[in-house]
């Protein structure tokens, strides 16, 4: 039966699938394995060794490497405060528009997915002037910049946060616990942040790896952020920008690739979690 | 069970009406709860009006301002600059060209990926890799390819120690305008992955069953189901990698260092130098320019998209 079934399936045969992906796949990794065979080179003299490596991990990083450091540090900064402000801002609208306005769902989904339509490098022109008035309200700290990124991580951020709410039922949840005897407050905390914890963690997951792969906004606002300094430096050490474009290449795989795990909704367990 | 369901329900119908109301309970509950309610929109609705609305506003209206801050339109009338019509025709044209080159390639692979467990690992792994080079790559790319195709880079060496081939005979133009197509391909075609797979996934088995059991061939099924369900999908798909090249900025300005072949690069000099072509504010009018691109652009995508719903409920 389950044979037979499977023959009406416009699936491609596995020499098909396997020669596509094969080779995509060997293409696209040419330019990582270049990366990896350019940082390894020996300079003049040719030949391969793990010395550069080992300079960046061998306390290089306090030397004259320290810009990255800083830089990094800068990233990091900026990206807890995005998670924060997408977080305090975001996922309480999304709430409540869910439970009280959902005529207004539709609205919300424009403006959040709106920046998708606004290039970074459009929106730029006009954060000049409103950063300067930004600065003079919290002063010039770089974490002030998370309120651009905010900006820009919201179709992410909405994206994964709707489709936690779509897979549990809020008006029942909230409703449950309201008519026994919980707070608004409790209902927030204690019921539905815990059965949003995915969507909140894929969004958060998400806005940090665009947060650390942010280029345009800083450059062009003159802060210092990972990739601004990578750009600097790579003027004069390649090698040790490429060392940690690597490495935040990596990094924001591995993110990628836990939302993947926590994120997915697991619709059959959420259901039977509602009901019990 | 059921008699454990009904005590519990019971005296809270008594307690709270507000419990018992609970299924078609608008009118009543908006009344008791419109004004603080109301006021919970108040951050979102005054955070994207502030860090949305307002920068946009003011990159669109700054073009209509000439150096003294008077209204003029003599930044717009210079769009239709030689200059500034070309640096658009290459931004079009870039993103065309690697947008029809990605989104093929990328069907492709969306093809051979049908049938894989959405949550096995060939998915997991090539979700991720797709994510991370069609989003976060930008600047890091610009590094891939310059370690690669650049001057010392590992292709460009090694074609021409083994084959003698010099890819830059007739000059380098990895850091000008022809430099950015393999970039653009790098990041174009997960993106295509990641946006075009769920349309591919939303093909019904039901529909290569009717064609099986009508006798029709995986040729059949292809031509006269699984191509007119998917072209809508498709087309919104490769319009979504056209804006998505358009509006890109990072990998082209960490590659070239100086020239404004494309309109990312003229905001940036416009921006940092304020000299384009003499004229302040001449940001603002390319931003314009760039947003009636985009506009037309999402426009399309979402109407595209629309079409392509009505086969996926």
């Amino acid at each position: 039966m389950s044979g037979q079934a499977k023959a009406f399936r416009p699936e491609p045969s596995a020499l098909t699938r396997w020669l596509i992906l094969g080779i995509v796949g060997l293409v696209f990794l040419v330019p990582i394995i270049a990366m990896v065979e350019f940082t390894l080179r020996r300079g003049l003299e040719g030949g391969y060794d793990f010395s550069r490596w080992i300079a960046v991990f061998s306390g290089g990083l306090t030397g004259e490497y320290k810009g990255i450091l800083t830089a990094l540090g800068n990233s990091v900064v900026l990206a807890i405060v995005t998670v924060i402000v997408m977080l305090v801002i975001l996922v309480p609208t999304m709430i409540l528009v869910q439970l009280r306005f959902p005529y207004l769902r539709r609205a919300i989904e424009f403006l959040c997915l709106l920046p998708i339509t606004i290039p970074a490098i459009v929106l730029v022109v006009g954060l000049a002037p409103v950063y300067s008035v930004v600065a003079k309200m919290f002063g010039s700290g770089v974490w002030t910049l998370s309120f651009a990124y905010g900006i820009i991580v919201l179709p992410f951020a909405y994206r994964a946060i709707q489709a936690n709410l779509q897979a549990i039922d809020v008006i029942t949840l909230s409703e449950a616990a309201r008519s026994l005897g919980a707070g608004w407050l409790t209902v927030l905390l204690r019921v539905l942040l815990p059965n949003l914890r995915r969507g909140i963690l894929s969004a958060s997951f998400i806005s940090v790896a665009v947060v650390l792969g942010e280029y345009t906004i800083a450059a062009l606002l003159n802060r210092v952020n990972l990739q601004t300094a990578l750009v600097i430096v790579s003027k004069s050490d390649p090698f040790v920008a490429v060392i940690f474009a690597l490495l935040a290449l990596v990094f924001a795989f591995l993110l990628l690739l836990a939302i993947g795990r926590v994120g997915a909704p697991r619709r059959k367990r959420s259901s039977t979690g509602a009901s019990s | 069970m059921a008699d454990a369901l009904v005590s519990v329900v019971a005296p809270l119908e008594g307690v709270e009406p507000a419990a018992v109301q609970a299924r078609r309970p608008e009118s009543s509950r908006r009344a008791a709860f419109t004004v603080p309610s109301f006021l919970g929109l108040v951050p979102f609705a005054a955070y994207i009006l502030l860090f949305l609305g307002l920068p946009t506003a003011i990159a669109l209206f700054t073009g209509f301002l000439d150096g003294t801050g008077s209204f003029s339109l003599t930044n717009i009338e210079a769009l239709a600059d030689p200059l500034i019509l070309t640096t658009f025709g290459n931004s079009i044209g870039l993103s065309a060209l690697t947008a029809v080159i990605g989104s093929v390639v990328g069907a492709a692979c969306c093809y051979a990926l049908i049938g894989t467990n959405p949550t096995g690992l060939l998915r997991s792994v090539v979700d991720s890799a797709s994510g991370v080079l069609a989003q976060f790559g930008g600047v890091m790319l610009a590094f891939a390819f310059v370690a690669t195709i650049g001057i010392q880079g590992m292709v460009t060496v090694y074609l021409k120690d083994s084959f003698g081939i010099d890819i830059f005979a007739d000059g380098v133009w990895l850091y000008e305008l022809p430099g950015l197509i393999l970039p653009y391909i790098y990041f174009q075609v997960p993106l295509m992955i990641i946006t075009f797979l769920p349309a591919l996934e939303g093909l019904k088995p039901q529909w290569a069953e009717a064609n099986a059991s009508l006798g029709g061939s995986r040729a059949t099924y292809w031509w006269r189901i699984g191509i007119p369900v998917l072209t809508p999908s498709f087309l919104g798909c490769l319009l979504l990698l056209f804006a998505n090249a358009f509006s890109s900025f990072a990998t082209a300005a960490a590659l070239t260092s100086q020239g404004s072949q494309i309109v990312p690069l003229q905001i940036r000099s416009a921006l940092t130098s304020e000299t384009v072509l003499g004229r302040e504010n001449l940001a603002g009018a390319l931003a314009l320019g760039m947003i009636v691109v985009m506009v037309i652009v999402m426009t399309l995508y979402s109407l595209l998209m629309k079409r392509s719903a009505k086969w996926q409920r």
